[in-house]
C-alpha cells in the first residue's frame, strides 16, 4: 500500500457501509421471506367452512393455479385487503380461502356481509396449517402452481401495487 | 422409635399446614427446561424483538406448544430447529447456523482481533525502525 | 400560538447556526477576531433559540393542545405531568429536538471553557459544531417538525406508548443524548487540530475532558437504559444485544478506547493519527446509532415510527459528516509526526493493545449488528443475530482486555519488562487464580463460566488494590490522607477500573447462579425458589391515573421468617388500549427477588415467573463506579491550569 492510499482506508470502509445502508433503506426489515418459495405446497386436509362434512386439500388443485390466501374475521388489515380480492375474484382469479384461528359463525357473518371472494374457504381452528406454511401475519397469500409448488408468498395484505406488479405477472407467466 | 414415628407424623402434618404448594407451569420439568433452552434462542416472528420464550404473542404460545409436542414425540433439540427453519426460515435462530454467507460473521471477530493485534505489532516495529533511523541521521548530521 | 413561536425559534436558531459556522470559519480563514467573536456569540444565540423552542414544545404538551400533531400523537391529558414533559422526547420529533437542544447546550458550554484555547483553533471547533447543528436543524424544520398543527384539532391524543411511561423515561434519553451529542466537542476538536494541521499532545490535554465528560454521560446512559429495560420489559434480562442498544454500546467502546488513546498522545506525543481517527470514529458511531434508531432498516424494541425519507436525509447527513472527516483526516494525515519512541512492552504498548481490542469488540458488535442487513441487500437470505451470537463471541474478543487492565497499570511508560511485570503481579495472579477456582465450590455450582469470570474480574480488582498499596507504602502520614491526595486522574482510574471488576462479578453471578421458576399458581400457593418462599396471596383491582390495574401480593419468606412483600402488575393502559407487565422487585446487595405476572388461568391460578437473581444489582452499580471514576478524573486540577497549559506550548 503506498502511503497516503492507506490514510484512505477509514474513508473507503466507510462509503461501503454507506452504500449498503443505501440499499437497505428500500427493505423492510419486518418482512421475512418465506423458505417455502419453490417447495411443494405442505399437504393437509381440513374441512369445509360451513360444510364441515366435506373437506378439501391441495391435491385436489393439482393441474391449477391458485391461490392460498390467509385471512380471519378478527383481523383488520383483511378487511383493508377484502375489497382487492373481490376485485380479484371478478376477474377470475382462483382463490382459496384459510380461516386461520377463527370463530366459523364470525366468519361466514364477515364473508355474507362484505363479499366472498373465495371458491372455497377452508377452516385451520388451531392454526396447525397456518404454521406448516410458515404463516406470522395474517394475512398472508401464497401462490401455487399446477404442480403444487409455491411460487410466491404476499405477506401482510395484497395491496394494489402488488398485486400489479408482482401477483398478475406471475399469473400470467404460470 | 416413638420419635421417629412423631417426625413421621409432622412430615405427613406438614404440607397440609401450607396451604398449597404452587405447580410448575408445564407437567414435566426436563421437558420445560428443554422448551425453555430451545426457546430462548429463538426469534418470535411476531413481536419481532423478543424470543419466542419472552413472548407473549399468540403464535409464540402456538409455537412454544408445538415444541412440547415435538420433544415428547421424542425429536432432538436440533431437530426441533430444523422443524421450525424449513417453516419459517433462518430468520427464527437467534444463533445464526454455520454455513457459506454466515462464514464471516463468525470468523469476522477472530480475525479483526487477529488482524488487530498483528496489524499494531507490525506499526510498532517498524515505528521503532524509523525512529532509530531518524536517531542517527541526527548524529550523523 | 406558543407553537408558532417554537417554529419561529426554530428557524432562527437555524439562521444562527448557519451564522455560526459562516462567522467562525471565515474568522478563522482571515484570522479576524472580530468575525471569530461574532462566531460565539451566535453559538450563544443559538442555544437560546433551542431553548425556547424546547420550552415552546414542553408548554404545549403542558396544555395539552391537541391541535399539535406531534402532542396529539404522544400524549394525552389523563397522562401525569412528569410524563407529559418527558413524552416531549417521546417519539422521533421531539428527541430530534432534544438532540440539537442537547448540542447547542454542549456548543455554549465550549464557548464558556474554551477561553485557554488559540482564537483560530476555537473558531474551527465552533464552526464544526455549528455545521453538525445545521445538518440537524435542517433535518427537524423540513421533515420532522414537532410543532406541525393539525387541523381540525382532536379532543384528547393518542396517548405515549405504555412502555414509555416510566421514571426511566425521564432520565435515559436526556442523559443518553448528552453522551451521544457530548462526542461532537471531541469530533469538532478533532476536525480543528487536522485543519490547522497541529496535532500535539497538548491537543490531547484539551480534548481529554471533554471525551472524559461525554463518556460519563455516555456510560450512566446505557446504565439507566439498562435497569430500565430490567425492570420494565418483564423478562428479567439487562442487555438484550438488541439493534438500539448496540448502537449505543458501540460508541461507548470506542470512546473508552479514545480515552486511553489520548492519555498516550498526551504524555508521548504519540499514535496521534490513531487518537484523532478514534475521536472522528466515536462521534460518528453515535450519529450511525441514529441513523439506525430513525431509518427502519433494522427492527428494534426502540426503533421510532419509521420513515425511509428520514433514513435518506439523516443518510445524507451521515454521509456529508462523517464522510468530510475522513477525507480530511485523508488529506492531513500524511503531514503528522511520529512522536516519542517507546519499547514493544511499555505502558503505552499495552494501551494501545488494549485500544486494538475495544476497536476488535466494535468491529464483533457492528458485524453482528450489520450483517442480516449486509445480507439482505446482497439477496443472501435473511437471518437473524441475537444474544446467542454476541455471548458467544463477544467475551474472548474481550479477554484480552481484561487481561491488560490488570497488567498496563503497573507498566511503566516508554520501556517494561515483561518478566519484572509479571514478577511484581505474582501474588495478584496467585490470589485471583486460586480464589476464583475456589469461590464457585463454596457458592455451589462450579463450570469454567463462572470461574473464568469469577477470574477476570479478581485479577482487575486485586491489580488496582496491589496498585493503589504500592503507592501507599512510598508515602508518609495516614492512609486516608495519602488516598485523597493521590492524582485525582489516578483515583478516576481505579475506582473506573473497580467498576468494570464489580461489573464483570455481577454479570458473571448473575449469569451462573440465577433462578427462574414459571409456576401456576392460586392463591395460596407457596412457590420455593433458591430458598425462598413466594406465597401467592390474591390479586385485586385498582385504578391508576390513565389505567387499570390487576395487583398481585405476594408474601416472601426465607427460611419461614417474612423478608418482603411484593406485588407485581398487570396494567391496561385505557387510551392506548395497551397491556402493560410491571414487574415487582425486591432489589439487595446479594440478592434480587423478581416477580413478573403473566396470564390469569382456570380457576384463581394465574401463571406467575419467578426469579431469584444473585448479585444483580452488582452491574449496574459496576457502571456507576465506571462513570464515577471519570468523574474522579474530570476534577484533576491539571484541566483546570488552563492559561499555564496554552503557555508551556511545544508545537
Amino acid at each position: 500500500m503506498k502511503p497516503v492510499l492507506k490514510y484512505l482506508l477509514p474513508l473507503a470502509i466507510f462509503l461501503v457501509l454507506v452504500g449498503f445502508f443505501a440499499a437497505s433503506l428500500k427493505h423492510d426489515p419486518r418482512e421475512v421471506p418465506s423458505p417455502l418459495i419453490d417447495k411443494p405446497a405442505p399437504a393437509f386436509r381440513l374441512p369445509v367452512l360451513n360444510a364441515p362434512d366435506k373437506t378439501f386439500a391441495p391435491e385436489d388443485m393439482r393441474g391449477r393455479v391458485w391461490l392460498l390466501n390467509v385471512w380471519a374475521s378478527w383481523c383488520g388489515a383483511c378487511r383493508d385487503e377484502h375489497p382487492v380480492l373481490m376485485e380479484m375474484a371478478r376477474s377470475g382469479i382462483v382463490m382459496v380461502g384459510l380461516d386461520y384461528k377463527d370463530d366459523e359463525a364470525q366468519a361466514s357473518a364477515f364473508l355474507s356481509r362484505s363479499g366472498n371472494p373465495y371458491t372455497i374457504v377452508v377452516v385451520d381452528a388451531d392454526g396447525r396449517v397456518g404454521m406448516d406454511y410458515g404463516v406470522y401475519g395474517v394475512p398472508e397469500t401464497y401462490v401455487i402452481d399446477r404442480a403444487g409448488i409455491i411460487r410466491y408468498k404476499q405477506i401482510g395484505p395484497i395491496t394494489q401495487k402488488a398485486l400489479r406488479e408482482k401477483i398478475l405477472p406471475l399469473l400470467q407467466r404460470l | 422409635m416413638k420419635r421417629s414415628v412423631l417426625l413421621v407424623a409432622l412430615c405427613l402434618w406438614v404440607p397440609m399446614l401450607v396451604q398449597g404448594v404452587a405447580r410448575p407451569l408445564g407437567d414435566d420439568p426436563e421437558v420445560e427446561a428443554r422448551l425453555k433452552a430451545l426457546s430462548s434462542e429463538l426469534r418470535c416472528l411476531v413481536c419481532q424483538n423478543q424470543t419466542l420464550a419472552d413472548s407473549s404473542a399468540a403464535l409464540a404460545e402456538d409455537l412454544r406448544q408445538e415444541i412440547r409436542a415435538l420433544i415428547a414425540q421424542g425429536l432432538s433439540d436440533q431437530e426441533i430447529i430444523d422443524y421450525l427453519v424449513a417453516r419459517y426460515g433462518d430468520f427464527v435462530r437467534y444463533r445464526p447456523p454455520l454455513k457459506a454467507t454466515t462464514l464471516l460473521l463468525w470468523i469476522g471477530p477472530g480475525l479483526l482481533l487477529a488482524a488487530g493485534v498483528g496489524g499494531l505489532w507490525w506499526v510498532l516495529r517498524r515505528r521503532n525502525a524509523r525512529l532509530s533511523d531518524d536517531e542517527e541521521k541526527r548524529k550523523e548530521a | 400560538m406558543i407553537p408558532e413561536l417554537g417554529h419561529l425559534a426554530l428557524i432562527l436558531a437555524w439562521l444562527l447556526a448557519a451564522a455560526q459556522a459562516g462567522f467562525a470559519f471565515a474568522g478563522a480563514a482571515r484570522n479576524d477576531g472580530i468575525l471569530m467573536a461574532t462566531g460565539v456569540s451566535a453559538a450563544r444565540g443559538q442555544f437560546v433559540f433551542c431553548g425556547i423552542a424546547f420550552v415552546s414544545l414542553g408548554y404545549a404538551f403542558y396544555a395539552n393542545d391537541f391541535s399539535v400533531l406531534y402532542v396529539a400523537s404522544h400524549s394525552n391529558s389523563t397522562l401525569p405531568l412528569y410524563y407529559r414533559l418527558a413524552a416531549i422526547w417521546g417519539g422521533h420529533e421531539g428527541s430530534m429536538l432534544l438532540w440539537t437542544t442537547t448540542l447547542a447546550l454542549w456548543t455554549v458550554a465550549v464557548t464558556l471553557f474554551s477561553q485557554h484555547l488559540p482564537e483560530v483553533f476555537r473558531a474551527r471547533l465552533l464552526g464544526t459544531m455549528g455545521l453538525i447543528s445545521l445538518g440537524f436543524l435542517t433535518f427537524i424544520l423540513f421533515a420532522s417538525n414537532p410543532f406541525q398543527r393539525m387541523i381540525p384539532a382532536v379532543l384528547q391524543g393518542r396517548d405515549l406508548n405504555p412502555l414509555l411511561q416510566d421514571p426511566g423515561m425521564v432520565l435515559h434519553p436526556p442523559v443518553l443524548y448528552m453522551g451521544y451529542v457530548g462526542f461532537s466537542v471531541v469530533f469538532g476538536f478533532a476536525i480543528a487540530a487536522l485543519l490547522g494541521g497541529e496535532l500535539n499532545p497538548q491537543w490531547a490535554r484539551w480534548t481529554r475532558p471533554w471525551t472524559t465528560a461525554a463518556w460519563v454521560f455516555l456510560t450512566a446512559g446505557i446504565t439507566f437504559g439498562s435497569q430500565w429495560a430490567y425492570y420494565e420489559l418483564g423478562w428479567g434480562g439487562w442487555w438484550f444485544w438488541d439493534a438500539v442498544e448496540n448502537a449505543s454500546f458501540m460508541p461507548w467502546l470506542v470512546g473508552t478506547a479514545l480515552i486511553h488513546a489520548l492519555a498516550v498522545t498526551e504524555k508521548r506525543d504519540a499514535f496521534k493519527l490513531w487518537t484523532v481517527l478514534l475521536a472522528i470514529l466515536t462521534f460518528s458511531l453515535a450519529l450511525l446509532g441514529t441513523f439506525l434508531v430513525r431509518s427502519g432498516v433494522l427492527t428494534s424494541v426502540h426503533a421510532f415510527a419509521t420513515d425511509p425519507q428520514r433514513g435518506l436525509f439523516i443518510l445524507v447527513l451521515l454521509g456529508g459528516v462523517v464522510g468530510g472527516a475522513l477525507t480530511l483526516f485523508a488529506l492531513r494525515a500524511p503531514q503528522m509526526g511520529l512522536g516519542g519512541r517507546f519499547g514493544m512492552v511499555s505502558r503505552e504498548s499495552m494501551l494501545l493493545a488494549g485500544n486494538v481490542v475495544l476497536l476488535a469488540a466494535t468491529g464483533t458488535v457492528m458485524l453482528g449488528t450489520l450483517y442480516p442487513l449486509f445480507l439482505e441487500a446482497l439477496e443472501l437470505g435473511k437471518i437473524s443475530v441475537g444474544p446467542p451470537y454476541f455471548d458467544t463471541v463477544f467475551v474472548p474478543v474481550m479477554l484480552p482486555a481484561m487481561l491488560l487492565m490488570g497488567l498496563a497499570i503497573f507498566a511503566p511508560w516508554k520501556h517494561a519488562v515483561l518478566t519484572v511485570l509479571l514478577g511484581r503481579l505474582k501474588w495478584v495472579m496467585g490470589v485471583s487464580v486460586a480464589m476464583a477456582l475456589l469461590l464457585p465450590l463454596m457458592l455451589g455450582k462450579w463450570t469454567p463460566l463462572i470461574a473464568l469470570g469469577l477470574l477476570m474480574a479478581l485479577w482487575i480488582a486485586a491489580s488496582a488494590f496491589v496498585s493503589v498499596y504500592e503507592r501507599l507504602k512510598k508515602r508518609e502520614g495516614g492512609i486516608i490522607k495519602t488516598v485523597v491526595g493521590l492524582p485525582r486522574a489516578y483515583q478516576g482510574m481505579i475506582v473506573a477500573h473497580l467498576g468494570v471488576a464489580v461489573f464483570i462479578m455481577g454479570v458473571t453471578l448473575v449469569k451462573g447462579y440465577e433462578v427462574e421458576q414459571d409456576m401456576r399458581m392460586s392463591p395460596g400457593d407457596t412457590a420455593q425458589v433458591d430458598g425462598y418462599g413466594f406465597r401467592f396471596d390474591g390479586i385485586r383491582e385498582a385504578f391508576g391515573p390513565n389505567y387499570m390495574a390487576i395487583i398481585g401480593h405476594f408474601t416472601v419468606t426465607w427460611n419461614g421468617r417474612p423478608v418482603t412483600i411484593l406485588a407485581p402488575e398487570k396494567r391496561h393502559y385505557l387510551a392506548s388500549d395497551t397491556p402493560m407487565t410491571e414487574a415487582a422487585i425486591s432489589s439487595g446487595f446479594f440478592r434480587d427477588l423478581y416477580i413478573a405476572l403473566g396470564e390469569p388461568m382456570d380457576g384463581q391460578a394465574w401463571s406467575v415467573r419467578l426469579y431469584v437473581k444473585p448479585f444483580v444489582q452488582w452491574i449496574w452499580a459496576g457502571c456507576l463506579m465506571m462513570a464515577a471514576g471519570g468523574v474522579l478524573a474530570l476534577l484533576d486540577p491539571r484541566y483546570r491550569r488552563r492559561n499555564s497549559a496554552a503557555m508551556e506550548g511545544t508545537a
